[in-house]
């Protein structure tokens, strides 16, 4: 056990490479969507969860607070479900989700395709995969 | 790189790597299901209609619903340990401590939820 590695400064341990800053996004967007999720889970016991929905409802709810998650509960009135601040909690769960998702897909290829062509078409699908599934996802929050 | 790894097929399946190797595993199995499950579960919520409409009715059959809920909870318990042991360097040496902690975790959150499936699931 040395200590060695401590003794360098961040440049020469590459902190600043792409794959390096991608490690600990994985790490922060975790935590990131831990606490929006928390979030989503006081505010559905707020508005009632507690007496028309399931655990399992709840869970739905909080690890997306998407209106249409909770029409199939007993809940008498979903109107508070579906403000802006809801909409705005489950937009930056899903940025947040998706690059941290698509990352994770990009990790597990990494593991198979080995090859410097293969790497970039992987990324460059990736890009594509972020982007429409961010797009795909907003409309289907704002329109829901 | 690391890129030529001359692990057969039969070696990698035979790998004992005990519980540490099981949480690596089950994590990819959850991350992997929920990249596939979300993704369709999108495109299928936006393009709607009839085909839509049968691939969301598969996903809110309560069969289905334990199985990704497994996914979801163990990538989210099993990340948040990654996540800590990982910011705080010192925890590392305790990581079979910190599994044996996770799963007891993991199992109660995760057989409430499917206690509460299984029972809205068959009418209850």
């Amino acid at each position: 056990m040395t200590t060695k590695s401590r003794n360098l400064s961040i440049a020469k341990r590459g902190l600043m490479s792409f794959e390096t800053v991608m490690w600990v996004f994985t790490r922060l967007s975790a935590l990131g969507m831990y606490a929006l999720i928390v979030f989503g889970l006081i505010g559905a016991l707020i508005m009632g969860a507690r007496n028309n929905m399931n655990f399992a409802d709840v869970m739905r709810w909080a690890f997306m607070p998407n209106v249409t998650h909770v029409e199939s509960t007993d809940l008498v009135d979903t109107t508070p479900w579906s403000s802006p601040l809801w909409k705005l909690t489950a937009s930056a769960l899903l940025i947040i989700a998706v690059g941290h998702g698509v990352h994770g897909l990009v990790v597990i290829a990494d593991d198979y395709i080995a090859t410097k062509k293969g790497r970039g078409i992987v990324r460059i699908f990736s890009g594509v995969m972020i982007l429409s599934m961010i797009v795909i996802g907003l409309y289907l929050i704002w329109t829901s | 790189m690391g890129l030529n790894r001359n692990v057969s097929l039969m070696t990698a399946l035979r790998y004992k790597g005990q519980g540490p190797f099981l949480t690596y595993i089950l994590h990819r199995i959850g991350g992997l299901g929920m990249a596939i499950f979300i993704t369709v579960h999108l495109l299928a919520s936006f393009l709607s209609g009839k085909g839509g409409h049968f691939i969301n009715a598969i996903y809110e059959n309560w069969v289905f619903q334990i199985f990704i809920f497994f996914c979801v909870l163990f990538h989210a318990i099993n990340g948040l340990r990654i996540t800590i042991l990982d910011l705080f360097p010192k925890l590392i040496p305790y990581h079979r401590q910190a599994i044996t902690i996770e799963w007891v975790a993991f199992l109660a959150i995760y057989g409430f939820a499917v206690f509460t499936i299984i029972r809205t699931g068959l009418g209850g």
